[in-house]
């Protein structure tokens, strides 16, 4: 395969679009047929081939513009050519580098750095820091020495003709800028996104509470990435054989075309529950550090179950359904906490509420989720509603983001909710959450 | 016949201009995508907002190539007997009633359960032959000599399973019958399944196919399909009513107006004998723009606003704006 797709593979694997070895294969066939020449061709004919999906197709975009893009090379600066010409043919080779410049050929100039950019793996790069350092051994190579030395050389010896010395120096000044923005261009292309990648692992195993703020946007991607993953899981798998039950009727109708007798017989399935799910958030200010990543979580929920009910609550409970299903992700978070966000907690009347309102939407097939810390300000905890929900439902889980140790301590009422659930769990990382939705969703399924 | 196929598909400018010869106005993307699926025998799956003319695209390939096209409407429930094919099952029951006279000439003198057995077997495999072959469309679409144009519409609607059956149909061009052999395509069809996207497809299939999105067409593009399609429109109340589309799908609707619609509208206001847009009767014909009743009343009171707006684009002149 020709290294320039070769590369341009890479840098799209980089960019989250996972081109598999047949693509790239047949994107090398199809290279071979249109060539490079038609820009257009060339994008259509690959992002077809290599993109599958609207996300895919805008990675590609940007993927292929940075690529493929280049801007007119500039023109290095004019070296005085009869000056030099006896130094250089003293010094045997002044390098190519600065045949190079003093021809001003900028196309060539800028082919012979991107070649040399091959030779030395500047795509093999990193991290950032890394850039001076290969733009100074992309020059290095070229042959900066060289110039550098002459440059040394001139200024030492000609003082008089000093103008052939300021005129090197420029040319060298423009070399090295070209030559960083060239690595730039790498770096954006192949290790950018890694770097992106190391916060975003690091942000899935991070304590809720501890995440900052301005981290939001990433938060929001990686849940939206778990929520789909959670959705591809779960989404088939509806119907399950119930093996030794005669279906009649279905193997008498097959077995109409054999002259009456059962070729084909049918067993029984039995349709599975889809998932149902209450959902009841806090966001007093007890969890004010986690209420808006709870939030987060809940709002990608709402994209994955088609079946789900949501309440927030400080003290009054509110169902926030409407909110979730119709605002932009933001918008929706920030109403909801702007309208009963960060208030002192009270879970018995949050309970209360609850039951006075909402509890027919909580029959067998539904699983209650609570999540919350259970600190309810030495208010009557009202755990007796509790258990006569969880009696109601299929389940009932608790997701508290403190550590379990915690539990009990101060104002808690872990303990006293504790019992009525059939789960009850420390919850305050994205790979938990994952977690718990994934067991829950396959008790539906299983 | 393959001669002037090799001819219309050699380039994609080719492929552009024998579309537009049978009124397709393809996109270069759309004309990009057909190449390569036939370089790469590979089939293309399509996606796109309801009558941007995905199905419309297979049906003018047909046409262009002239070849047959093979339509698999998909649904829930769909099953491989009815994609692929399923044995007659009337005419082997009748065949057994009308042979059992035969039977005992058949077995005539045979020594015993095992000579009565063997005997039976020379026959058996009768029943299961080409002639009891009662091919549904994907099989169509293998065996047709010159090749097919194979449309899978609406492969969301399917479920899963189908989606994994396909796998083995798309990337070979060949089906097992277990009592019969591997079916293989001769000439292989050239391969569309659309998707309006109602639940995402498996990597496994998307991987193995081209992907093609086909978005609601820019100005220029609308009018000149409006041209094609509805040629008798004036070139004048073209671009009128092309803009004032363009200017709705801006606005906040439930679903917005495709170009099956326009070329409707296009239809109905020519049946109207209209030469320009006059809001009372853009109000009047919304209904076939529009196909909710809650997006019709959101739209009507911006009706003459952006019928305003639609005729001063014509008259600068559209096409320079949008070069």
């Amino acid at each position: 395969m020709q290294p320039t797709l070769e590369n341009f593979v890479r840098a799209l694997r980089g960019h989250d679009v996972p081109v598999s070895l047949r693509e790239s294969i047949e994107a090398a066939e199809l290279v071979t047929r249109i060539g490079y020449g038609d820009r257009d061709l060339l994008k259509n004919a690959l992002a077809v081939t290599l993109a599958k999906s609207a996300e895919e197709k805008a990675a590609f975009d940007d993927c292929f513009e940075l690529f493929f893009t280049r801007q007119a090379p500039a023109a290095p600066p004019p070296v005085d050519a009869d000056e030099n010409d006896a130094d250089s043919d003293a010094e045997g080779a002044g390098g190519d580098l600065l045949d190079l410049v003093r021809q001003g050929d900028a196309q060539a100039l800028a082919a012979a750095m991107e070649q040399t950019a091959g030779e030395i793996g500047a795509a093999d790069i990193q991290f950032s820091t890394q850039r001076g350092f290969l733009a100074r051994r992309l020059l290095d190579r070229m042959g900066l020495r060289d110039l550098e030395r002459q440059i040394a050389a001139q200024r030492a010896g000609a003082d008089s003709s000093g103008g052939g010395a300021e005129a090197l120096e420029a040319a060298r000044r423009f070399l090295l800028d070209e030559a960083r923005q060239l690595i730039d261009r790498q770096f954006q292309l192949y290790a950018a996104q890694n770097a992106e990648k190391i916060r975003e692992e690091f942000l899935e195993i991070a304590r809720l509470g501890a995440v900052d703020r301005r981290d939001f946007h990433r938060m929001h991607r990686i849940v939206r990435r778990m929520a789909k993953r959670l959705a591809q899981r779960h989404s088939h798998r509806r119907r399950r054989y119930k093996r030794g039950q005669l279906d009649v009727r279905r193997t008498l109708r097959k077995s109409l075309p054999h002259d009456g007798v059962p070729f084909d017989i049918v067993w029984k399935t039995r349709k599975l529950d889809r998932p149902k799910v209450v959902v009841i958030c806090d966001v007093s200010r007890s969890v004010a550090a986690v209420a808006r990543f709870l939030l987060l979580f809940l709002y990608s929920l709402h994209d994955v179950i088609p079946d789900i009910d949501s309440y927030a609550f400080s003290d009054r409970l509110v169902d926030i359904g409407d909110i979730l299903d119709e605002e932009g992700v933001e918008t929706a978070i920030e109403q909801v906490l702007n309208r009963i966000g960060f208030r002192p907690t009270d879970y018995g009347q949050a309970l209360e509420d609850f039951e006075e309102q909402f509890i027919a939407n909580v029959d067998r097939r539904t699983t209650v989720l609570i999540m919350g810390d259970g600190r309810s300000n030495d208010t009557d905890p009202k755990s007796e509603i509790l258990q006569r929900v969880a009696t109601r439902s299929k389940r009932m889980i608790w997701l508290n983001p403190e550590p379990e140790a915690f539990w009990g301590l101060g104002d808690s009422e872990m303990p006293r909710y504790r019992p009525h659930c059939h789960l009850a769990r420390t919850c305050n990382t994205v790979k938990h959450l994952e977690r718990v939705v994934d067991d829950l969703l396959r008790s539906y399924n299983g | 016949m393959q001669h002037i196929e090799s001819e219309k598909l050699a380039s994609v400018e080719a492929i552009t201009s024998a579309l537009a010869a049978i009124d397709y106005i393809a996109s270069p993307q759309i004309a990009t995508a057909v190449y390569v699926a036939q370089a790469l025998g590979k089939p293309v799956l399509v996606e796109g907002p309801a009558g941007v003319g995905k199905t419309e695209l297979a049906r003018s390939l047909a046409a262009m190539l002239e070849r047959p096209l093979i339509r698999l409407q998909c649904y829930e429930g769909l099953d491989e007997s009815k994609a692929l094919y399923e044995w007659k099952y009337g005419k082997q029951l009748l065949y057994t009633q009308v042979l059992k006279e035969k039977l005992g000439d058949i077995l005539d003198g045979a020594e015993g359960l095992d000579g009565a057995m063997a005997r039976l077997n020379d026959f058996g495999d009768l029943f299961y032959s080409e002639r009891f072959l009662e091919p549904r469309p994907l099989m169509t679409a293998l065996r047709e000599p010159g090749g097919a144009v194979l449309l899978i519409d609406e492969i969301d609607k399917a479920n899963e399973e189908f989606e994994a059956f396909l796998l083995e149909v798309l990337s070979d061009f060949q089906v097992s019958v277990p009592e019969i052999g591997t079916i293989k395509a001769d000439v292989a069809p050239l391969v569309f399944l659309t998707s309006n996207n109602t639940r995402d497809m498996g990597d496994a299939l998307k991987r193995r196919c081209l992907h093609l999105h086909i978005p609601l067409p820019d100005q220029r593009l609308e009018e000149d399909i409006v041209a094609a399609r509805v040629p008798d429109v004036s070139d004048r109340l073209r671009r009128q009513l092309v803009g004032f589309v363009q200017g709705l799908r801006e606005t906040d609707l439930k679903k917005l107006p495709s170009v099956s619609e326009t070329i409707d509208w296009a239809r109905t206001l020519l049946l109207l004998h209209a030469d320009q847009l006059e809001p009372q009767m853009v109000r009047d014909t919304l209904n076939v723009l529009l196909k909710f009743e809650s997006d019709i009343e959101a739209a009507r009171p911006q009706v003459s606003e952006l019928a305003r707006k639609a005729q001063r684009l014509s008259e600068t002149g559209i096409r320079a704006a949008n070069a």
